[in-house]
Parts: structure tokens; C-alpha cells; sequence
């Protein structure tokens, strides 16, 4: 059972790449997208650029991620192919792993290559390498599972494209990627310390620069949580729909 | 011959969202598919057919009832279940973006066939369904026929023994229906059992060797071909063909007779002097049953399903 799980989730996951992901717009689109967000913010207030870096990265996993994979199952439930998928001989939670799989790979894809230009343009001194590994793998999981929830959840592409930003961004302006959340209102601190975008910034930005003095761990911590239970979510939506 | 399918009161009930209302879909249905054996599933338009398919499949779970398929129950093995069986559902639903070779490879690697195997496979597959000219084009780029004859080629790419065809000739021109139907043959001459649902009733007679009839829900009649005949025809019927001096033919029925003799006896008195050109028995068609137990035409069924009244059985 679990070897054909496996098997499932990988071969899923490549297909979904194949099929929808690795086209020249989806790629363009992961990068240009939150950079033309980051750049304007940097224009209207000049200062140190570097300190973006964290917030780029953390937007282009969430927009990388969570773009397709919002609307993949839906556009799959809508022609029926994904009633191929619920007929493998595979536990529909292995079905959703490999399309969370799927979106992670490229939410990773393309925020390596956002990471990589960063660090030709401001070096890479004093990084905590393995902190900046698990901050980004448990960011794309948490984002592409976010995807999944709305994507089973809405029976149409638009529902859950509109779902999916409504998401998004609130979370993009309240998660410190612009402003540290510290700096913001009580209710606003409050309401950005509901957001997974709030840790995933913060645990990139501790493993890129050391800073803020808070326990990394515990931001790691909090995007497994967000993981699991959007994941879990996701399956019991998914399950229901067999009924 | 063992039953590779085992039916017992099979029930599926839905809600209606906004009146939450039961519609029974599949009510309490018990039958058998023997191994080997096209099993047609035959009704009009909502009767419970692909619903019940469905079920068989994992695509949707019953309400009650039991089920066994290849030996597996269908509660606690679907797993299980679904590495031994095909599905072809009404409509053809491979991956557009990839292309007619790469879908039938993505299906063996669903199904754990070897890395190995894959490719000598899939261009097997194509060259049987006469689609190895377009191995390489995207699935939304073929034909109807093609797109149906790819998806039947996907569902057998793990070489189930057992596939379920629903409705696998709908809306397909004349020559693509024949050809499926050929394919449909030379599975079961190799050993592969059919559980084949169609609204076309000479597809029926010509594949099956067994016939489940379904009206809303419930089996109501279960036999061979000939055995659904010999239920609907209550008294021989007797046809008698007539030319008079002029050439001028004229045909009559003799109904309401105890036997064929008496019949025989009935229709050459009334030739009265005119040359005699023929004395059918009538037997009763399939459509005849199908009308008789339904009580639908086969035109309203037909064009319920969007054809027109028009079949494409050559």
C-alpha cells in the first residue's frame, strides 16, 4: 500500500509539473509577480534593499506555490481527469500529496532562482544555511497546501482563484513582507500572527540575517501546524466528495 | 464460470441540496457478472446505470448493500478493487496538455506497471486502436473517436482483467462506433470480462451475452439476449406476405393465436387466390423488450442522450 502511495505521489507530482506547471508564463509570472511588488514598495520608500530579500523569497513560494495548485483540481475535477486519480489504487491522501508535491517543486523552482539573484546581488555572507532549507521546504509546503484546500474546497476555477486572493493578499500586506509585523497595530499584530506568511518571513529572515531575536523553531514549528491541518482539510474535502 | 462481480442489494441515495429530499438513485440492486462474460447495463437516461458503476468503481460510495468485486468487498478492499479493473467513463477524460503516448505511459506508472514494460506497451496499445500516427499529438487535439479510442486504451493499459465501458459509443460517428465495437469483441475473445452500459440496443444484443435492464433504479429484468426475447413474447405472432394478379403485395399479421401451426392455418386462408410470397414468424427484438419493460420508445431514449433518435449502429 504505501509503495504504490508513493509511486502515486511521485508520478502525480511530475505530471502536474509536466502538464501545467514548467510553461514559460506560469514561470515568468511565479518571479516578475512579487517582484514588481517588492520593486514598487522599494521605489515609494528607498532604503535598505536587502531587507526585502526575506519577504521576495517568502511572497514568490506563496504566489509560486499557491497559483496553479489553486486551480489545478478544480480545472481536473471540471474535465474529469481527476476522476482518473481517484481511481488509481492509491489512499486519497496520497492523490493530494502528489499534487501538493507538484506545486512545491515549483514554488521551490522558482523561488532558487529569486534566491540565487539575491545572493549574486548582496552576497551570502553569515546565512544559516539548513535554518534557509527548512524555512523554504516548510513555507512551500505550508503555501501548497493552502492551494490544495482551496482548490478542493470551490467546484469552480474562478471561486478559487477569488479564494485564493482573498488569502493572499491580506497575508502579503499583514505578514511583514513590507512592514515588520512588530511595527504594526495590536489588532493587526494580532490578526498577522494568524498568518503562516508571518512565520515563513520570519524564519527566512532569521536564517538570512540573524534577526529578529525570536525562536526560529518555533516559526517552523507553527508552518508544519499550518501544513497539517490545511493538508488534513484539504483530504476531508476531497474524501466528501466521494459521498 | 465464477462470478468476478457479486451484487447484493446495492442502494445508493442522494440529497436533493436544496429540498433535502432522497432520490434513491440505486435501489437495493443484486446481480452477478460471470467471469469472462460482456455484461450489458442497459436503461434510459438516469435509470441508475452510471451510478451503479460508480459504486462498482470507488467513485462513489453506497448508501447499503454489499458488494464483491474480484473477490475483494467493495467497503474494505477498493484498493485492492481498483488495481485489478478499467474504467472507461462517458466521457473521455485523459490530460489534454500531453500527448497521446505519454497519457497511456502516465496510466501504466499509476498502476506500477514496469519502468521496462511502459513503452512497448503504449505503442502496442496505440498501434491496436489505430492511433500510432498520433503518438506524439496533444490529447486535445484528436478527434472524438480517437480521444474515445485513447481513453478505452488507457483503461486497458494495465491489462485489468475486468473493465467497466460507459456509454463507450455515445456521439461517435458510425465508423469509429464499429471499430469500438470490434475492440469490445476481441477483449472478451481474450478472456477480459465487460461491464458495458449503453443506451444503443442493437450494441446490446450484439456484445452481450447477459442483459441487466434498469428502470429508476431497480433491475427489472436480468437473462440472455434470447432469454429477455422469450419473456416479452406472449403469443407467436405470424406475418404473411401477399401478391395479388396486378403484383400488388400486401402484407397482414396474425395475432391472438394459441401456436405458430394455427397460425400458418389462419394466414393461408386469408391468401384467398393470391400468390403467397412469404409466412414469417415474428419474433420479438430487443427494443421490443426494452419498450415493453420500460415503456419508453427508444427514440425519447436516444434523444434524452442528445443523438437525435439517431444511432450510430451500423
Amino acid at each position: 500500500m504505501l509503495r504504490d502511495d508513493l509511486r502515486g505521489i511521485y508520478y502525480i507530482a511530475m505530471k502536474d509539473l509536466r502538464a501545467y506547471y514548467f510553461k514559460p508564463p506560469n514561470i515568468s509570472w511565479g518571479i516578475l509577480f512579487p517582484f514588481a511588488f517588492v520593486v514598487a514598495f522599494a521605489i515609494r520608500n528607498p532604503g535598505d534593499l536587502r531587507s526585502l530579500i526575506p519577504g521576495l523569497l517568502a511572497l514568490t513560494i506563496l504566489f509560486g506555490t499557491s497559483s496553479m495548485e489553486a486551480i489545478v483540481i478544480v480545472f481536473e475535477r471540471r474535465i474529469g481527469a481527476l476522476e482518473r486519480l481517484f481511481l488509481a489504487p492509491i489512499r486519497l491522501s496520497a492523490l493530494l500529496a502528489g499534487k501538493l508535491l507538484g506545486g512545491m517543486a515549483f514554488g521551490l523552482t522558482v523561488t532558487l532562482i529569486v534566491l540565487i539573484i539575491a545572493l549574486i546581488v548582496f552576497g551570502a555572507k553569515d546565512i544559516n544555511w539548513l535554518l534557509l532549507v527548512l524555512s523554504l521546504l516548510l513555507s512551500a509546503a505550508t503555501f501548497s497546501a493552502l492551494g490544495a484546500f482551496v482548490s478542493v474546497a470551490m467546484r469552480e476555477v474562478f471561486e478559487a482563484q477569488t479564494l485564493a486572493n482573498f488569502i493572499r493578499f491580506p497575508m502579503m500586506f499583514l505578514g511583514g513582507v513590507f512592514v515588520p509585523v512588530d511595527s504594526l497595530p495590536v489588532g493587526l499584530q494580532i490578526i498577522a500572527r494568524l498568518l503562516p506568511l508571518t512565520y515563513s518571513v520570519e524564519a527566512i529572515r532569521k536564517a538570512l540575517f540573524g534577526v529578529p531575536s525570536t525562536y526560529p523553531v518555533l516559526d517552523l514549528m507553527v508552518l508544519a501546524v499550518f501544513t497539517i491541518v490545511l493538508f488534513a482539510l484539504a483530504v476531508h474535502f476531497l474524501a466528501r466528495q466521494l459521498d | 464460470m465464477c462470478n468476478i462481480i457479486e451484487v447484493k442489494e446495492l442502494t445508493k441515495i442522494y440529497r436533493n441540496a436544496k429540498t433535502n429530499t432522497p432520490l434513491r438513485a440505486v435501489d437495493s440492486i443484486s446481480f452477478a457478472v460471470r467471469e469472462g462474460e460482456v455484461f450489458g447495463f442497459l436503461g434510459p437516461n438516469g435509470a441508475g446505470k452510471t451510478t451503479t458503476i460508480r459504486m462498482l468503481t470507488g467513485l462513489t460510495r453506497p448508501t447499503s448493500g454489499q458488494a464483491r468485486v474480484m473477490d475483494f468487498d467493495l467497503w474494505r478492499d477498493i484498493t485492492h478493487i481498483k488495481k485489478h479493473i478499467g474504467v472507461v467513463p462517458e466521457v473521455s477524460n485523459l490530460y489534454d496538455e500531453l500527448s497521446a503516448f505519454d497519457n497511456l505511459v502516465f496510466a501504466m506508472q499509476l498502476y506500477g506497471v514496469p519502468r521496462t514494460e511502459r513503452r512497448s506497451r503504449a505503442e502496442a496499445l496505440l498501434m491496436r486502436f489505430r492511433l500510432s500516427e498520433k503518438r506524439d499529438a496533444p490529447f486535445a487535439k484528436l478527434s472524438r473517436g480517437m480521444k474515445r479510442a485513447l481513453t478505452i486504451a488507457a483503461a486497458l493499459a494495465h491489462r485489468p482483467p475486468l473493465i467497466f465501458l460507459d456509454e463507450p459509443t455515445t456521439g461517435l460517428d458510425v465508423m469509429s462506433a464499429r471499430h469500438l465495437r470490434q475492440m469490445i469483441a476481441t477483449l472478451r475473445d481474450e478472456g477480459v470480462t465487460v461491464f458495458l452500459t449503453t443506451h444503443y440496443l442493437e450494441e446490446a444484443e450484439r456484445l452481450c451475452d447477459r442483459i441487466a435492464i434498469i428502470v429508476k433504479g431497480q433491475i427489472v429484468a436480468l437473462d440472455t439476449v434470447e432469454g429477455l426475447k422469450a419473456t416479452a413474447q406472449e403469443a407467436p405472432i405470424v406475418e404473411i406476405v401477399m401478391s395479388d394478379i396486378n403484383g400488388q403485395i400486401e402484407t397482414r399479421r396474425i395475432e391472438g393465436i394459441n401456436d405458430v401451426g394455427e397460425g400458418i392455418r389462419m394466414a393461408l386462408a386469408q391468401a384467398d387466390g393470391r400468390r403467397v410470397l412469404a409466412i414469417n414468424t415474428i419474433r420479438p427484438t430487443l427494443e421490443d423488450v426494452f419498450v415493453k419493460l420500460t415503456g419508453l420508445s427508444v427514440e425519447v431514449m436516444l434523444a434524452e442522450k442528445g443523438d437525435k433518435g439517431q444511432s450510430n449502429v451500423a
